[in-house]
């Protein structure tokens, strides 16, 4: 059985916004399903004592102090924008008409 | 944007029984943003508090905010929550521009504080919220949409996007679905609100603006048929942005989904949008097909794992809450509930007790503030606190008129001086030349007038019909324009006419 099926990829790729054509989608199944199988290795060896791990250091609690460092300015922080108006970031229609 | 029927109150009431349920978003009032140094000034202009982390450049690494993790602990502590002792921040995934990594950065199953309680008072009744979690998370930017022809996002030709909020740190609260408010419902759930928000204030946390968005509601409501004890599919609305729109929108959605329920519909389970000029809600984007935010641990960031004796130490080091203070000023001041929840009601409470601590009498205070200044306060459509008056002179104005230095109509001049900007009580007295009449030789040479042209009230005076002595008071009155202390002219006047009381 396979760890992840052509219509999981299929939804992944439109939460995603990827255009996949069929081919693609056979394709990346294949190979996201060989990955996971791999990765799903690590559980044969994970005991019950040890905790899953989301994060490669073992640390907690960094935080830094709540103080003000400089910005940029808006003409650095719009300089690689694609379109920009009054100031602000122009992006395309987000969504289309109301149905 | 289709006409929807509702119910009339009383009836859908009568019909079916509300859960309510309520997630508040509040800003807090960190100086530099969650996970980046950038500012958190409300207003400034577009695109002038954003750095690589909080723009998402490549390479650039969020640094949680110590004091917006100190500050979601202690917010959950008030509230009366369990704090965890290992927790991560997650990666909530979706797909707009107002965040510019694509993700924003949450808690998912691991929140920092959860499964709490917020008792408040409503109808003289206690009601408890059960609050499931107080979670961390970052704000988004601001969007603007253009074209099309609501303004909304729907339909719009393009956005244009503000990153200056994104970033500053957030804090939801989320109450566990609460039944059995019956007909109360709105007035608990903005009581809630509220209450909520006297406790951000006391915290110090966040400045708590519902018109600035720093504190933000969304109401969940669902209806079951009396008799029923299954709970009906929830509607969502947000956009509630003021205590009163809180109580509109629970009533509004009520009457609107009883309407679709008795007509034998089915209430779609969706995002709402509230409407502050008609209170009412139209439809936003379905939920229908479940939202797939594809939550993992956020790698960026390790664990969260406050040490129980910190924890501990903000316990003890938490300020008066609130209802506690509100107890204690209530003995104090000895007010009956009723005076007390009026004054509550109009948030004179903080300022009622700043005048008192700059040495105003409480009775006089409350008499001030709960009087001529909610009375301006509401002419003008402003908040009470919003007054560009201080407790302080409040106070001071309460202290000319325990001298004698002024009576109430022309304290109230003073106030009203205050408030025109023409500076301190003191200020205004002197410039306006209110100070009662006190010099006694120029009080008798007006009372000597006043009676010389009222000879036949002065005459019924004299034959012992002292009633009669009112008009002549007021006539001193009308002369000195008001400025004559009435007790003492009436006192002359008895004596220059050979009477006694």
């Amino acid at each position: 059985m396979s760890a992840i099926t052509r219509d999981e990829v299929a939804h992944l790729a439109r939460l995603s916004r990827l255009a996949l054509t069929d081919d693609e989608l056979d394709h990346y199944a294949t190979q996201l399903d060989a990955i996971i199988e791999s990765v799903a290795k690590v559980a044969e060896v994970a005991a019950e004592d040890v905790p899953p791990s989301s994060h490669a250091l073992p640390l907690t609690n960094v935080f830094r102090p709540d103080e003000v460092r400089q910005s940029l300015t808006p003409e650095q922080a719009l300089s690689g924008a694609p379109a920009v108006e009054d100031d602000r970031f122009r992006v395309p229609r987000i969504l289309g008409e109301e149905a | 944007m289709t006409v929807e029927t509702a119910m009339p109150y009383d009836e859908a009431l009568a019909r079916f029984e509300p859960v309510l349920g309520l997630e508040t978003h509040v800003e807090l009032g960190t100086a530099s943003k969650m996970f980046c140094g950038c500012k958190t000034t409300f207003g400034a202009p577009p695109n002038t508090q954003v750095c690589p982390t909080c723009l998402a450049l490549p390479g650039a690494l969020p640094v949680a905010n110590a004091m917006a993790i100190e500050s979601t602990i202690r917010i959950g502590l008030a509230l009366n929550c369990s704090i965890a002792e290992w927790c991560r921040m997650a990666r909530k995934n979706y797909f707009y521009p107002d965040m510019p990594k694509n993700y924003q950065i949450s808690q998912y199953d691991e929140p920092l504080c959860f499964d709490g309680y917020l008792d408040v008072e409503v109808d003289g009744e206690t009601v408890r919220i059960e609050i499931e979690r107080v979670h961390l998370e970052e704000d988004t930017g601001k969007s603007t949409h253009v074209g099309g022809a609501t303004g909304r996002i729907h339909g719009a030709d393009y956005s244009i996007v503000d990153y200056n909020r994104a970033g500053i740190p957030l804090v939801e609260i989320v109450t566990k679905p609460i039944p059995g408010t019956d007909r109360l419902a709105p007035e608990v759930a903005k009581a809630y609100v509220t209450e909520l928000r006297e406790i951000m204030r006391s915290l110090g946390v966040s400045d708590v603006r519902m018109e600035e968005g720093s504190l933000r509601c969304d109401v969940n409501v669902s209806l079951m048929p009396r008799g029923s004890s299954e709970w009906g599919t929830r509607t969502e609305t947000k956009n509630v942005n003021s205590l009163r729109s809180v109580e509109r929108a629970v009533r509004g959605e009520i009457e609107r989904q009883a309407a679709i329920l008795a007509d034998g519909g089915r209430i779609v389970q969706e995002t709402r949008h509230f409407h502050e000029d008609t209170g009412t809600t139209t439809s936003g984007r379905s939920k229908e097909e479940a939202q797939d935010y594809r939550y993992f641990p956020e790698p960026d960031l390790v664990p969260i794992a406050p040490d129980p004796a910190w924890v501990a130490e903000l316990k003890a080091g938490l300020p008066e809450l609130p209802t506690v203070k509100r107890k204690r000023l209530q003995a104090e001041w000895g007010l009956s509930d009723l005076d007390m929840r009026a004054m509550h009601n109009a948030d004179a409470i903080d300022l009622v007790e700043a005048t008192v601590g700059a040495g105003a009498p409480a009775a006089d205070a409350r008499k001030w503030w709960m009087g001529e200044l909610a009375r301006r306060a509401n002419e003008t459509g402003v908040a009470l606190a919003d007054l560009p008056i201080t407790p302080a002179q409040v106070a001071r104005v309460t202290e000319l008129v325990a001298s004698g230095a002024l009576n109430d109509k022309l304290a109230r001049e003073v106030l009203e001086g205050v408030l025109g900007g023409e500076g301190a009580p003191d200020e205004v007295v002197e410039k306006r030349g209110l100070k009662i009449v006190n010099d006694e030789g120029e009080l008798s040479a007006m009372i000597d007038e006043v009676l010389a042209g009222n000879a036949d009230a002065a005459e019924k005076v004299r034959s012992g019909k002292i009633a009669a002595v009112g008009a002549l008071v007021g006539g001193v009155m009308k002369a000195s324009r008001g400025k004559a202390d009435a007790a003492r002219a009436r006192q002359l006047i008895l004596e220059k006419l050979g009477v006694s009381e």
